[in-house]
């Protein structure tokens, strides 16, 4: 049987669609940043695609099954890493997310623990051999999401372990969870709600009561989320032209080129552009979820879907945020928003489903 | 452990239902997933839509808001100069302090208050006023930082210290020292909640500063010039990126008065550690030369933004500094009056040249005895001197025949009982009390006893510094008043009022008054050699209520007045001096002695140096060939 795993059969459709974004990313971070102390990001950004793009190849090659087969060390590694992150790494903004890696390069583990979170649903599910969920392995699998998601809640960059909660979700929802434990775990949820509210930190509250109520504090902590907003409504349909943007390029906008770049990108290429972008993003969505349906077994599945809800899970925060429809969280905006370590993740994940998809007709 | 494949391990457990690895089982799912996509994308796309095609224009107007801010140019406010140019008010530049509350601590409160020398209490109370306003709303702390706290500021300003803190040069008032002019020329400060809503200051915006008192106030407009504006792009840090249009301040126009500094100062110097007033007027054109109130504040302070301990001090002393005595001192003339009350009596031929009374130290009227000032008695007094030696009896006569209504006709002819008109806010009207006066206010009849107090200028009678002044210039004048003016108006203004007094009896009262200095009156001390200063002394009782509240024993004493002009004959200057508690008429004239005196002095200095100037000076300051040609 013929072998179909040279370069051409890779999934050509979702990796120019990913390397179209790249490209609009890129030059929305050369705009935003033009005259600041980040105008090489763009650069930067061009080395990391460069990159991923081999990572992503080197990621599509090692078998999955085999990948599968490490996932207790992987794991284990994860874990270390997240413990090791508080020790040595660099406090920005409050927080210790970074293990500096030495000339100007950080390494941001809690996104790599991304890819180990998706081998580990799908691995844990694929084992279950079983169509439905027993009230154990929910706990187990709950367990083994739970640790990591705590160890970088604690950094404490609670957006970004949030990212692990959909992965772990929607393994739920194709691992066959039943109606009966949906409802108990929304209990429980709904009980822990008010507890955990005094388990957040101070200024995880504010950002959650800023999202219902930005107005309260315009100059104070609703002020990113008001200056989003106008920006992305100053773009209008056209958008106001690259380098043009006034909330951009007066920085009224902040964090224009990670965290904001959907805002950015809002104001300077208006509503045509966003709907030329979140088109991409769909295309690319469909494509990965066309790889799972066409996965050669459970695990391939599990690992394309867990991909494809952790980029949805993303985007919607990302650039839900940007117009205020979502708290403020500092998720980057996948292959867009300028970050080596998201860059590198994001195209490790497009290998992972590659890799799938050169295995589909292996049997 | 190493992952299985489960095909190659067919699951044949008892109790499990076959199970084949393959992902076809979860097309349904994936398929459900895909429409959740879907929901997600076009739940996202409506946040989009929403902002960028349905409320496009107001979130460009937003953004225009964002970047284009209007920065105001302050218009440096204009000098004030006396009437030969000299400069009294000035500007300088300086640098004030606010207090940002976007980044502010709590706990920095207290160092900033100690190393400012501000109260702490003070500082804690202002900014919890400010609680409830947005926090881009800075609160201004200092003005005019002396070096020392400047260098606090400098010392701690910026990210790691009290980032609180922000400087802003701006402009700042500087007015002369120890209090000089201090009522006439006024102070600046910031416009008020109360002000702001009054019609006067309708056209001003929240933090402009403006004249609160003087001429600061009555000339504001004129002082203040219209603030520029500079329209530019800013980004978020404020830093400007772009100028968009420039909008010029228009300086405020300098302000030059009619006071001669010289004048003030003499009359300053003589008031030192006084209470009262000093009011020096040109009867012929209204100029007010000199106008002093005593004691007096330091407007320099308020151009500092005065604390509120600083200011309730003020407000609280028992002398009243900030109370404008030359205009506001509503008190009884005492014997200033009987010229008026000589006029009157000459004019409606009440009284002729024979008419004579003769006086023993005191009178009874109305079953009542009136004592004279001089137990003994003046014996056979005549109008002159009844007028030279302050004769109460000759007035309390006098006061009889005219009757109170009269009397009242007369004074409110000479401008008393109505105010003068002066350019400065606050003035008083003063008191002529007559019998309608009396039914208005009191719902009483008049008693013929209480004219005879009148006649003196005592009783109901109340009058102003800058009316006396105004009405014994005015007669002296031959009755033709001019109205009081610090700043000459810019059309000669015709007089106020031409009494058309007969020139025979006004010159009749002159010499009375003339006596008063030159012959045996009761000012002969004061005397100026080569000068007709004419005058009259007043001493003037405290009415009882009065006494009761003032505690001091000095304070019970009588207040002095002395009003004088020069020459008698076409007056050139015109000198009222109220001293109070001063004891004695006889006091207060030497104040206007000094003044007048240096009236007359500058004058002949003047003269002498506007003189041709001796032969060999000519013929070095004449260019040569300019006298060839006068030949």
């Amino acid at each position: 049987m013929a072998v179909y795993r040279s370069v051409r059969n890779l999934d050509w459709t979702m990796i120019l669609v990913a390397l179209a974004l790249a490209g609009l990313g890129i030059l929305q971070i050369y705009s935003a940043t033009i005259d600041t102390a980040w105008r090489s990001a763009w650069w930067k950004q061009v080395l990391f695609l460069c990159a991923g793009f081999v990572l992503m190849w080197i990621m599509a090659r090692i078998d999955y099954h085999n990948m599968l087969g490490h996932v207790p060390a992987l794991y284990a590694a994860s874990l270390g890493l997240l413990m090791l992150t508080p020790l040595v790494g660099s406090l920005v903004w409050g927080s210790k997310r970074w293990i500096p890696l030495g000339f100007g390069f950080k390494f941001q583990p809690s996104e790599f623990v991304k890819l180990v979170i998706v081998l580990l649903v799908a691995r844990y599910l694929a084992e279950l051999r079983s169509d439905r969920l027993e009230g154990r392995d929910l706990l187990k699998l709950g367990l083994l999401v739970g640790i990591p998601c705590g160890l970088v809640a604690m950094q404490p960059d609670l957006g970004t372990s949030l990212t692990y909660v959909p992965v772990l979700l929607a393994g739920l929802f194709f691992g066959g969870i039943r109606w009966q434990h949906v409802l108990v775990i929304a209990a429980v949820a709904a009980l822990l709600m008010p507890v955990g509210w005094f388990m957040l930190k101070d200024y995880q509250k504010a950002r959650l009561e800023t999202f219902l109520d930005p107005m309260r504090d315009p100059m104070g902590k609703g002020y990113q989320v008001i200056q989003s907003k106008i920006a992305v409504g100053a773009g209008g349909i056209w958008g106001r032209g690259v380098t043009r943007g006034s909330q951009t390029q007066l920085r009224f906008l902040p964090v224009a080129h990670t965290d904001f770049l959907i805002s950015a990108f809002a104001e300077e290429h208006g509503f045509v552009g966003i709907l030329v972008v979140f088109g991409l993003y769909f295309l690319l969505l469909m494509q990965i979820a066309q790889n799972a349906q066409a996965a050669p077994d459970r695990a391939g599945m599990f690992i394309c879907m867990g991909v494809c809800s952790l980029l949805l899970f993303h985007l919607l925060v990302n650039a839900g945020m940007a117009v205020g429809r979502m708290p403020v969280t500092g998720i980057p905006l996948p292959l867009m928003s300028y970050g080596g370590s998201s860059m590198l993740s994001v195209f490790m994940m497009l290998g992972l489903v590659n890799n799938v998809r050169l295995r589909r007709f292996a049997a | 452990m190493r992952y299985l494949r489960a095909e190659k391990e067919p699951d044949l457990a008892p109790g499990r239902p076959f199970f084949r690895d393959e992902a076809k089982f979860a097309a349904g799912k994936i398929a459900a997933f895909q429409y959740f996509t879907l929901a997600v994308f076009i739940y996202l796309l409506l946040g989009y839509w929403d902002l960028q095609v349905l409320n496009e224009e107001f979130y460009l107007e937003k953004a225009q808001q964002n970047q284009i801010k209007s920065l105001p140019i302050l218009a440096p406010r204009g000098k004030i100069l006396d009437r030969d140019g000299r400069v009294i008010v000035d500007n300088h530049e300086s640098y004030r302090l606010i207090l940002s509350r976007d980044n502010l601590r709590p706990a920095h409160l207290r160092p900033i208050a100690l190393g400012l020398n501000i109260d702490p209490a003070e500082l804690e109370a202002k900014v919890h006023r400010y609680r409830n306003q947005p926090t881009y709303f800075a609160i201004p702390l200092k003005e005019e930082l002396s070096p020392d706290e400047l260098a606090f500021v400098e010392a701690f300003r910026g990210a790691n210290g009290f980032p609180e803190l922000e400087l802003i040069k701006s402009q700042y008032r500087v007015y002369p020292k120890d209090g000089l002019a201090a009522h006439l020329l006024g102070y600046v400060g910031e416009i008020s909640d109360a002000e702001l809503n009054s019609p006067e200051w309708a056209h001003h915006n929240p933090g402009d500063l403006i004249g609160k008192a003087g001429v600061e106030r009555y000339y504001n407009d004129q002082l203040s010039g219209i603030d520029g504006q500079r329209q530019v792009r800013v980004d978020n840090r404020m830093n400007t990126r772009e100028v968009l249009g420039v909008k010029e301040a228009i300086p405020g126009r300098n302000l030059k008065l009619t006071i001669d500094l010289d004048l003030q100062v003499v009359a300053e110097l003589a008031m030192e550690g006084k209470r009262g007033a000093v009011v020096a007027l040109d009867p012929r054109s209204g100029d007010v030369l000199a106008l002093v109130s005593r004691p007096a504040f330091d407007p320099n302070r308020f151009a500092s933004r005065i604390s509120a301990r600083e200011f309730s001090e003020l407000v609280q002393d028992p002398y009243r500094p900030l109370f404008n005595r030359a205009l506001q001192a509503q008190l009884a003339p005492g014997s200033t009056f009987k010229p008026i009350m000589a006029l009157a009596a000459l004019e409606t031929g009440a009284i002729d040249d024979s008419f004579t009374v003769h006086c023993s130290g005191g009178a009874t009227w109305y079953g009542r005895y009136f004592k004279c000032h001089r137990r003994g008695g003046h014996g056979t007094v005549n109008l002159k001197t009844a007028i030279a030696q302050s004769c109460d009896v000759f007035f309390y006569a006098v006061g009889n025949r005219l009757g109170i209504d009269t009397i009242a006709s007369y004074a409110e002819l000479v401008g008393l009982g109505a105010k003068t008109g002066i350019d400065l806010p606050g003035e008083k009207e003063g008191v002529v009390p007559s019998s309608k006066w009396k039914i208005r206010t009191q719902r009483e009849k008049w008693y013929a006893g209480e004219t005879i107090s009148v006649a003196i200028g005592q009783g109901a009678l109340t009058v102003t510094p800058i009316q006396l002044a105004y009405a014994i210039g005015g007669i002296a004048n031959g009755g033709v008043f001019m109205r009081p003016h610090v700043v000459r108006p810019e059309q000669p203004e015709p007089p106020v009022r031409k009494a058309g007094f007969d020139a025979e009896n006004v010159r009749k009262v002159v010499d009375g008054m003339c006596a008063v200095v030159n012959g045996w009156g009761t000012a002969a001390a004061s005397r100026i050699p080569g000068i007709e200063m004419c005058g009259k002394t007043g001493t003037a009782q405290l009415a009882s209520n009065e006494l009761l509240r003032l505690k001091n024993s000095e304070d019970w004493h009588d207040n002095a007045w002395f009003v004088g002009f020069a020459p008698g004959t076409n007056p050139e200057i015109v000198v009222a001096v109220l001293w109070e508690n001063g004891a004695h008429g006889d006091m207060a004239a030497p104040i206007a002695r000094d003044v007048i005196k240096a009236y007359f002095d500058k004058k002949a200095r003047m003269q002498k140096l506007a003189q041709p100037p001796a032969s060999l000076a000519a013929a070095w300051l004449t260019p040569p060939g300019a006298g060839k040609e006068n030949r």
